[in-house]
């Protein structure tokens, strides 16, 4: 049980939970093939017939039409049959288990699930449960992990700066709920990037987080220092209400991201965030809309990156 | 066995296609070998059409038995395809099944004029009802045998003849 | 029943003797070691040779789920896993549904424990009503329905005044006090020992202070109070050299750990290994090397098997949703064996902690074959290795961390006030 979940005794991906502990043969492989998938997406007939037949749940515990939507489009473009299933609002509140739930829709010969779920680990449950041959896609599972997403930002990085091997990418925010942070540092030191920095508030960082290879800094003036990736992280609005932080406009004022702030960095360095921002919170919308953004890309490459992820695991 | 000499073959091919060149010709390369093709055939004669290339990975027919191929390239066509007429270059015409992914992706991309066909070698074994337009030569090889084209890295092109491991390689 | 066993090696960790010697069982106790009394006509002999003989083990915390529970476990499937294990008391938590605060319920379980003829059940009386850690209960009448000692189980004291009352309400009648060291706002919602694997698996995570910052509570209290503390289900290095410095300090506290915490850590858990989620989390390893060496050193004073069976339902949920707990009755002594061997502590010093030292917490006269006692004991085989499965589980519980991994030990015969209650 402890050696990899997702991949098969070949060393083929069969799902993607997390980008921890995969292989870098396996990301670069992802992002190659989602080069030739932007090329489909930028046609007027924007779709492929690789995935024709098959069958895909969108399988969403917890709610989130921005995500489940990027999913879809994906699918789509690759025509498979695309089903979407809330099922927050649906089966669960029936008494019925997730994996009843899982069970019941792999004997209406499902070949994929895409599975958002608030707690930690259930998209690993999932994986472990159904029949050989279907495959699971995390999309985002509690505070664990968000592999998609930190594969379109690490195609994003790539695209802007080609090479990982003499980066400084710096994570900015909520480390500590953040699935897309920990999926973040796993791709990064994976594909070779030298120095990875979380800058954050105390109350914000996850305990012993070093211990997955990055450094940590409180301040913005030291953290960004001669930084080329910025990652911003979305700030749930939740948080305000505990004693973690005091005020969104105290966060602002030493966290949030500014094109002052953004001036400490490397002159041409990027600025990403997963969205939905929060303008006026975690970052500036000066920031946002600047030229130093480029989070309308990783929307686009968003896609692509999906399609990629979903083509190669339908063919393991 | 021995092989016929690519280069030789290519002048053939440049040959008999020349006749039909104008200026509403479009050439289309399939990777690998078709794309290296295709840019000796465009430069030889002089297409003014920008080389389209394309990779027809995304819709093949054998996607459940073996997966993605190993290394995807981007597909290309730099002209409007709508009312086009396109000549589709591969190097070594088999099944015919790469062909008509080929076809199906350019249809993805617009409504041709027409589409014809070119390659290097035609060695037989249609599992589908193409024909070939314009080809160097026609061999007949057994089916366990893999013919594939290569460049040097001068830029010359040659044939070599491989032991097939698995009958969908090509 | 007459029984005599031969051959055996004896071990018996209160009088000190580790070597083969015949046991003699007559009316239920123990009447003779070594020498065959005269006139001694046994009705049973059992040949013992290869085996160990030992008391019967003490369990300072066996949820038996009932009443309540009876879906996850019940009396007689648990007390069945109790005697297979080689269990022959054990301590039941109050946190049954509704919890043991009234007398009747304890009455009512006694009862029921006693009609199954198998190992003793002792019930620890919840200190406050409802577990709500708001009202005490009637603890002496509790106590003469059968309660020795009082607790609460996993609940909280929201409160620290009635945490203090509680603790000089039960110093008035001499009752033993136990409490598991957990600041309830500091744990909060948490699954997992705040550290690397938490953070890893975006797991909400219990930080130590968690344990040690009501540690230092229960302490302070302990010494107010002077009342009679045990502390249960200890989990980390910084807790055990709090309690090694109060015992030094001269202040009389015990202390008990589980025995999954002995052997493993954080790190189990893998990928969100829901057999992992305990109640303390499983710490780092520095925690569990301190547990271990708290143990030998005599800060802790027993090892229990924290009997938690839970429903297979109740396991196959997200790591975070999923229930705490793990089987333990029938893994408890085979895992005190494999730690002996491991850290090479002899065995008669490993088994008491699993007899004379939980008996003397309790304050019942068991865990001990001296001349007169009561005969309960266990016949071992040190050498037979068995899988641990679900289907070999006598449990209802299936739910173990070491499920699939194969274990040293196995109980041959379990004796009960001198009856054979579980032969093998």
């Amino acid at each position: 049980m402890n050696n990899n979940p997702q991949l098969n005794r070949d060393g083929e991906l069969q799902h993607l939970l997390t980008t921890e502990g995969l292989p870098i043969s396996i990301l670069l492989k992802i992002l190659d093939t989602a080069e030739s998938f932007v090329g489909v997406t930028e046609r007027d007939i924007k779709k492929v017939p690789l995935l024709r037949g098959k069958s895909i749940f969108n399988l969403f515990f917890e709610p989130s039409t921005r995500t489940r939507t990027t999913f879809e489009i994906a699918a789509k473009r690759l025509s498979a049959d695309v089903v979407n299933l809330d099922v927050a609002a649906s089966s669960q509140s029936k008494g019925e288990t997730m994996l009843d739930t899982v069970n019941n829709l792999s004997a209406m010969h499902a070949d994929m699930f895409i599975v958002r779920h608030s707690q930690s680990g259930a998209a690993h449950l999932i994986a472990r449960h159904v029949k050989p041959g279907i495959h699971v896609i995390n999309a985002g599972d509690g505070r664990h992990a968000h592999p998609t997403q930190a594969l379109l930002d690490m195609f994003t990085i790539r695209r802007y700066k080609k090479d990982f091997h003499s980066l400084r990418v710096a994570i900015i925010g909520d480390i500590l709920h953040s699935r897309v942070a920990r999926s973040q540092i796993h791709a990064l030191t994976t594909l070779g990037v030298p120095e990875v920095r979380v800058i954050t508030p105390k109350t914000l960082l996850s305990n012993k987080v070093e211990r997955l290879g990055v450094q940590v800094y409180h301040d913005m003036a030291q953290g960004l220092k001669d930084v080329d990736v910025l990652l911003m992280l979305r700030l749930q609005n939740e948080r305000m209400l505990g004693a973690r932080l005091p005020s969104a406009e105290e966060y602002f004022k030493y966290y949030g991201l500014t094109q002052e702030k953004l001036a400490l960095a490397s002159q041409d360095a990027i600025v990403l965030h997963p969205g939905p921002m929060n303008r006026g919170v975690e970052i500036d919308s000066a920031v946002a809309d600047g030229k130093q953004s480029v989070i309308l890309s990783q929307v686009t490459f968003g896609i692509a990156v999906r399609m990629a992820v979903m083509t190669i695991l339908m063919g393991n | 066995m021995q092989l016929p000499n690519a280069e030789q073959l290519l002048v053939e091919l440049t040959e008999k296609m020349r006749p039909d060149v104008a200026t509403n010709i479009a050439l289309v390369g399939i990777y690998t070998g078709g794309v290296w093709l295709a840019e000796r055939l465009h430069q030889d004669l002089g297409i003014t059409l920008p080389l389209g290339v394309l990779d027809s990975s995304f819709y093949r027919d054998d996607f459940d038995q073996i997966g993605l191929h190993s290394q995807v390239r981007s597909s290309n066509i730099p002209f409007k395809v709508d009312g086009s007429h396109i000549i589709l270059i591969d190097d070594v015409l088999f099944t015919g099944r790469t062909i008509r992914a080929a076809t199906n992706e350019l249809f993805d991309h617009g409504r041709p004029a027409s589409i014809r066909l070119a390659a290097l070698i035609d060695r037989g074994g249609r599992e589908l009802p193409i024909a070939i337009n314009y080809v160097g030569t026609t061999i007949v090889l057994s089916e366990d045998k893999m013919l594939a084209l290569e460049r040097n890295k001068n830029g010359k092109l040659n044939l070599s003849l491989y032991d097939r491991v698995n009958r969908n390689s090509e | 029943m007459k029984i005599h066993i031969k051959n055996g090696h004896l071990i018996d960790p209160k009088n000190g003797i580790d070597v083969i010697k015949d046991v003699f069982i007559a009316a239920g106790k123990v009447v003779a070691i070594g020498a065959e009394p005269s006139n001694f006509k046994a009705s049973r002999v059992i040949d013992a040779k290869g085996l160990l003989v030992f008391p019967g083990l003490v369990d300072l915390s066996v949820r038996l789920r009932e009443p309540g529970f009876e879906y996850k476990a019940t009396l007689e499937s648990e007390m069945k896993a109790a005697v297979a294990g080689g269990i022959t008391s054990l301590a039941c938590p109050p946190d049954t549904d509704p919890p043991l605060d009234e007398p009747g319920l304890v009455e009512m379980l006694k009862h029921r424990a006693k009609s199954l003829n198998q190992a003793h059940v002792y019930p620890i009386g919840a200190l406050t009503q409802g577990l709500k850690g708001e009202r005490l209960t009637e603890m002496a009448e509790l106590h003469d329905a059968g309660c020795v000692v009082f607790g609460q189980s996993d609940a909280p004291f929201i409160n620290t005044r009635v945490m203090m009352q509680a603790m000089q309400y039960a110093a008035t009648f001499g009752f033993s006090v136990w409490l598991r060291p957990q600041d309830v706002s500091l744990a909060n919602s948490g699954v997992a020992h705040d550290g690397e694997v938490a953070t890893r698996l975006g797991l909400p995570a219990i930080p130590v202070c968690a344990e040690t910052i009501a540690l230092s509570t229960i302490i302070l209290m302990a010494r107010e109070t002077g009342a009679r503390v045990h502390l249960c289900r200890i989990s980390s290095a910084e807790g055990v050299s709090m309690i090694r410095a109060a015992k030094k300090d001269g202040l009389t506290i015990t202390c008990d750990v589980a025995v999954n915490h002995i052997h493993l850590s954080e790190m189990d858990i893998g990928f969100f290994d829901s057999n992992c989620h305990l109640v303390p989390p499983l710490r780092s390893l520095s925690d569990r090397d301190a547990l271990r060496i708290g143990l030998m050193d005599g800060t802790i004073d027993a090892i229990c098997s924290d009997h938690t069976p839970v429903d297979e339902d109740a396991k196959l949920l997200p790591f975070g949703e999923s229930e705490a707990g793990s089987t333990g009755l029938e893994l408890l002594l085979s895992l005190v064996l494999k730690w002996s061997l491991e850290m090479k502590i002899p065995l008669i010093s490993a088994l008491a902690a699993i007899t004379t030292e939980p008996a003397k917490i309790l304050g019942i006269d068991v865990g001990h074959l001296s001349l007169g006692a009561i005969a309960d004991l266990c016949i071992f085989d040190p050498n037979q290795y068995w899988n641990v499965e679900a289907t070999v589980l006598r449990s209802q519980g299936k739910n173990t961390p070491f499920l699939g991994i194969e274990l040293q030990g196995k109980v041959k015969y379990t004796l009960v006030n001198g009856s054979i209650v579980y032969e093998n």
